[in-house]
């Protein structure tokens, strides 16, 4: 049991770290900053599923530190922790909320993950300005969350009977 | 997959941004002064309706090269290691903002009733 657990999670954070890569190689259409497909938060939205907002929290933030030191640095970390923060809180607030699937809280994931980074880039850069880009990531989180929410279900489903046993 | 409520709080955030956006294309207006912010502090301001280009922080560690042509100003080069800005199209009217996030340099266009005068001295 405990072994089996450890595996998962080694599995899970190795998943988003990649996910994360591929990420960082994929140009971003739209110049914008802040804005995120995300994919890694389809590991996380899966580990909040099948294991729990706290093991999913620590996913989280083991992810955002492991790709802060590998491929970025100190201030794209704290971007990175102001989204996962974010994006976290509100999926696990939304999963209470009877009614959502997943792809609802994935969607709430992706805009609270867009707008967290915003707030720090205006904390950062000390400027209101940026809050005119809000509509924008707030509709390319939208966009995001729903695929990575209809993709998380479907791995959901066929993971659920190999981790739940 | 989907749900009743997943397809309503979808809708509703649509919604929400959509009427953000109207609202801040109807408050546009015509850009009059370009303000240069660095490090959270406001380092210089130019006219929109003058041409220049000029160098903002040092060639030898940051800079982001600035251009003002013919009413829109817009990134041409710089050395950061996003290069969001150069990518960022050019802006021209009030509200619009260029950012370098790693060089924390945000130009900013402001409106003002300054322009309608200028434009009409002009």
């Amino acid at each position: 049991m405990k072994s089996k657990k450890v595996v998962l999670y080694g599995l899970l954070i190795a998943l988003a770290f990649i996910l994360s890569y591929i990420e960082s190689i994929i140009p971003i259409p739209v110049p914008i900053p802040g804005i995120k497909i995300g994919l890694a938060n389809l590991v996380v939205i899966t580990a909040l599923y099948l294991m729990g907002p706290k093991q999913a929290f620590v996913l989280s933030m083991i992810r955002i530190v492991l790709v802060g030191f590998t491929f970025g640095n100190l201030s794209t970390m704290l971007f990175s922790f102001a989204g996962g923060l974010l994006s976290w809180s509100l999926m696990v607030l939304a999963r209470k909320i009877k009614g959502l699937s997943i792809t609802g809280v994935s969607i709430l994931g992706g805009v609270g993950h867009n707008i967290g980074q915003i707030l720090v880039a205006m904390f950062v850069v000390n400027s209101s300005s940026l809050i005119y880009y809000l509509p924008f990531l707030i509709i390319s989180g939208l966009v995001a969350g729903t695929v990575i929410g209809m993709v998380g279900a479907i791995i959901t489903i066929r993971l659920k009977k190999y981790v739940k046993e | 997959m989907f749900k009743k409520k997943d397809i309503q709080l979808a809708f509703v955030i649509l919604i929400i941004a959509i009427f953000a956006l109207i609202l801040i294309t109807l408050t546009k207006e015509e850009g009059a002064t370009v303000v240069i912010t660095v490090n959270g502090k406001v380092s210089q301001t130019f006219p929109l309706n003058e041409n220049h280009t000029m160098i903002i922080g040092d060639e030898s560690t940051e800079y982001n090269i600035l251009e003002i042509k013919d009413g829109f100003v817009s990134m041409t080069d710089a050395n950061c290691p996003d290069k969001l800005c150069v990518k960022h199209n050019s802006i021209h009217f009030s509200h619009e903002s260029i950012v370098c996030l790693p060089h924390k340099v945000v130009v900013e266009i402001q409106g003002g009733e300054e322009s309608e005068v200028d434009m009409i001295s002009n």
